[in-house]
């Protein structure tokens, strides 16, 4: 918002950041945090706000959740929203793979395709951000 | 299809306020103190910065309308979809608020995920 920046502040900053790379952390963290959210959901006793609380692995999901959130507010200090928000998609991929690992979900032609898409489509925006 | 209507509605919410949710996380950012200590507090008063706090609100609303979206019956193949369409949105925001220029590249990019969170979807019957 404020473009402004004061030149106590420019000196106090690190050497340069990589938002696309912070965004590319938070969407690992955000893949193991959906995959307890997953869990969690498929063993959910009630809908309510007091069975979402008493769920172990969905509070753990919500947990990792909020540190890749903290990756996220860290990048968008240094990058467009608009470049780094659809690199989140990453975390399909990083979820699907765990799904196999672990869950042994099946991979099929289907997933192959998406996951290819996500990635030359975040290696695109990537290339954007670079400039 | 047997997923009900009720289920397409909640993930479609929770893209919406997420999507908002990236607008707020990204103006309060702008207001943090460098640091991590000084993670919620503004550089300017009053100190507290409710941006980033809305940002985060809005995050936690979002996932809880997306774990009850995603509950069975609703089917993966349908909803993924539907979240990409806040990517989409997003877009706009950030055009909207940030006066972000729209590059042709980022359209490519965009249109490249979003195809593929589909096929990841239409994969997961």
């Amino acid at each position: 918002m404020n473009a402004v920046t004061d030149s106590a502040q420019i000196s106090e900053m690190p050497a340069r950041r990589q938002p696309v790379g912070l965004v590319f952390c938070c969407t690992l963290l955000g893949a193991a945090a959906q995959v307890l959210m997953k869990t969690g959901a498929n063993h959910m006793a009630h809908a309510g706000l007091s069975g979402m609380i008493t769920n172990l692995p969905l509070m753990g999901g919500y947990c990792l959740y909020g540190l890749s959130t903290l990756l996220l507010v860290l990048a968008l200090k240094d990058g467009e929203l608009s470049l780094l928000y659809p690199v989140i998609a990453l975390t399909y991929v990083w979820v699907t793979v765990l799904s196999f690992l672990i869950f042994k979900d099946n991979i099929n032609p289907w997933k192959v395709t998406g996951i290819v898409l996500i990635v030359s489509g975040v290696a695109v925006l990537g290339k954007g951000g670079k400039r | 299809m047997k997923t009900p209507v009720s289920h397409m509605l909640l993930v479609l919410l929770a893209a919406f306020i997420g999507s908002f949710g990236g607008v707020f996380l990204k103006s309060g950012a702008a207001a943090l103190r460098s640091g991590i200590l000084y993670l919620v507090i503004a550089r300017d008063p009053p100190y507290f910065n409710w941006r980033l706090a809305s940002g985060v609100a809005m995050f936690l609303l979002s996932s809880y309308f997306f774990v009850l979206g995603i509950r069975p019956p609703g089917e993966l193949s349908v909803l993924y979809p539907m979240v990409s369409l806040g990517y989409i949105f997003t877009l706009f925001w950030s055009r909207i608020f940030f006066k972000e220029p729209l590059t042709s590249l980022k359209f490519a990019g965009l249109f490249l995920i979003v195809a593929g969170v589909f096929f990841v979807g239409l994969g997961s019957k």
